[in-house]
């Protein structure tokens, strides 16, 4: 009895919104959302089919773990090739989180303090590699690998070298913004009442950067195991093969519903990392009383 | 930083040997922070480089047939890059570098015109809608870019939902298929890859217009449509700008969209064909030569991006 009358007090109220001139631009509108929907409905439709029952990707056959744990060959949890392909990525990931960050922290404070001759090209340099398309940085890491520092295999440990390469410069972009915004009077002001230069450092200039550098390891982590070309160009074998290896190779040659599985757990993962950033950076953001939104503000990061 | 003088002069007065100190530590304290980092790229970044300047000019070993790279600059042999530089005027490679050229820039030209009305008005009228919006814009930036081809490759198989509700609606009578050497849905899938780095850039420009200046405008007469085409819109140039590069300097050495949503060579663009040369053992030369034309090809637009973000530094800085 009532679905029909809700739906003519919706239908109502949807032409009193598209007759009232004063509202907002009605095709800024709707041209958003169906943007919006647009870009989300396809991967919630793959990661749906990632839950599926049978072995179709274009027919839903009900609810069911099968390709995530149940099942015995082929599911992410059983199939070795797509375990190892999980495993390789949150290695890979969680190492590069580790290294780039206290990296890309110290660069940072460097580059934002130091007035010197030599600030202004490290500057670039830092920058260059934002702006190097992924593939020239993935085959120059590659030749130099093969050709002069024999010493590092192709695989793992190349791969973590050259994740780190391009992560670091994301920490510096996120934790210089936060420095800037700190400005150099409350490390002064520590010096001025008794304290030296590196308590000023210890005491006072890291707790005020610590949601920042806990917003880098967790954007180092997502940008990590996001990365595909120069993971590709520095894999070894398929031992080293991460998710988004394993996505390209397979996509199109052998695809099932454990690829869909597989592709959701990696943007289960990187979701978390990137939830947990904005909500530390939130949280900072309230203690502060400031206006704008983290989610604003990650908006301007411009990376 | 306008507090650094003041409060530098008031130590100055009081402690004067203590100043003296900072200074000497000061020269040398934050370019030790930055020493680790820097030496990190100089190793891994810039020797790379030097590495594929190297390999471009390199030789192929007369025994194996493999290529190798000569490091010292007195010896470099500039047959391959002469070979590839023809190739691109004269040959083959000339058709992958257009193709790629005309892909890339029908791709951003598309993304504009469906970013820009997206970054407009949640910059302008999203009202409290704003932050939601933002947060479902950002979210595709957090998705592997190959998981959303992914997606695609499911939709647009020849079973897949695309071809079902073209047939259903009566659109199509047979499934069409999509993912073999279609142009138009390599171009699509570039779109739907970068559009949402776009999007953010655009949107921080037109956030950043004054709401004074468009009221101005309304206030001296114009029409909505006047205030838009005369005052936002160029007042956005910048942002366009920054957006179209952003997303082109990625699209250029983007090879996996073709191959995952057409995986024809009639769809294979010039970052496809530096992975081929680069992974077979006889077109290391090649492949560097490539890679460098490539960089060389897009460094304007490099120059720009990385000028305009060093910019940005130093206003955030002052």
């Amino acid at each position: 009895m009532s679905a029909p009358a809700e739906r003519n007090t919706a239908l109502t109220r949807l032409g009193t919104w598209w007759a009232n001139p004063w509202g907002q631009p009605r095709f800024l509108v709707i041209f958003t959302w169906a943007y919006v929907l647009w870009s989300l409905v396809p991967v919630a439709v793959a990661v749906l089919f990632g839950f599926n029952d049978g072995r179709s990707r274009s027919t839903w056959q009900g609810f069911s773990l099968r390709w995530y744990i149940q099942d015995p060959d082929l599911s992410v949890l059983h199939d070795p090739s797509l375990r190892d392909a999980l495993l390789q990525s949150l290695k890979l990931a969680g190492l590069t989180m580790l290294i780039a960050t206290p990296l890309g922290v110290a660069l940072a404070i460097g580059l934002a303090r130091w007035r010197g001759r030599g600030a202004r090209p490290a500057n670039f340099l830092m920058l260059f590699p934002l702006v190097t398309p992924e593939i020239v940085m993935g085959v120059s890491l590659f030749l130099v690998f093969v050709y002069l520092f024999g010493f590092i295999q192709l695989g793992t440990q190349a791969q973590l070298l050259g994740h780190v390469t391009f992560t670091v410069s994301y920490v510096v972009i996120v934790v210089r913004g936060r420095l800037f915004a700190i400005g150099r009077e409350y490390e002064e002001a520590a010096m001025d009442l008794g304290a030296s230069q590196w308590q000023a450092i210890r005491m006072v200039l890291l707790p005020m950067l610590a949601p920042a550098i806990w917003a880098s390891l967790m954007i180092a982590f997502a940008i990590s195991i996001d990365d595909f070309v120069i993971t590709a160009f520095l894999m070894g074998d398929q031992s080293s093969a991460t998710i988004p290896v394993k996505l390209y190779s397979a996509a199109r040659a052998a695809p099932s519903p454990a690829l869909n599985a597989l592709a959701s757990i990696l943007l289960f993962a990187s979701m978390l990392a990137i939830g947990i950033a904005l909500l530390v950076m939130r949280r900072s953001r309230k203690k502060e009383g400031a206006k704008q939104s983290a989610v604003e503000d990650f908006a301007r990061l411009e990376i | 930083m306008c507090g650094r003088g003041s409060s530098r002069a008031d130590r100055n007065v009081s402690k004067p040997a203590d100043e003296r100190g900072a200074v000497g530590e000061g020269r040398w304290l934050w370019p030790s922070f930055a020493l680790p980092g820097v030496v990190w790229l100089l190793i891994l970044f810039v020797t790379p480089f030097y590495a594929l300047i190297a390999m471009a000019m390199g030789i192929t070993d007369p025994i194996f047939g493999d290529t190798l790279p000569v490091w010292n600059p007195l010896h470099w042999n500039y047959a391959t890059f002469g070979d590839v530089l023809g190739e691109i005027f004269t040959g083959q490679l000339g058709v992958v570098f257009l193709r790629t050229l005309v892909y890339v820039v029908a791709a951003t030209a598309l993304s504009l015109l469906i970013g820009y009305p997206v970054a407009y008005y949640v910059a302008r009228h999203a009202g409290r809608y704003r932050v939601l919006l933002l947060l479902l814009i950002i979210a595709p930036f957090w998705i592997n870019y190959l998981m959303r081809m992914l997606a695609w490759v499911n939709l647009l198989a020849t079973d897949g939902y695309v071809n079902q509700i073209l047939m259903f609606t009566g659109i199509f009578d047979a499934p069409r298929e999509w993912l073999v050497g279609k142009p138009e849905t390599v171009v699509l899938g570039l779109v739907y890859g970068y559009v949402p780095f776009l999007i953010l850039p655009l949107f921080a420009a037109l956030d950043r217009i004054d709401q004074r200046v468009i009221e101005a405008a309304r206030d001296l007469g114009a029409s909505p449509a006047q205030a838009f085409f005369r005052v936002t819109l160029p007042l956005s140039y910048q942002g366009m700008l920054a957006g179209c590069v952003i997303i082109m300097l990625p699209m250029f050495g983007d090879y996996y969209t073709a191959t995952l949503l057409s995986g024809s060579p009639k769809t294979n663009m010039i970052a496809k064909l530096i992975e081929q040369n680069i992974n077979a053992s006889a077109g290391g030369n090649t492949g560097a030569a490539l890679t460098i034309i490539l960089m060389v090809f897009v460094g304007l637009l490099m120059t720009y991006y990385l000028f305009s973000v060093a910019r940005a530094t130093r206003e955030a800085r002052s």
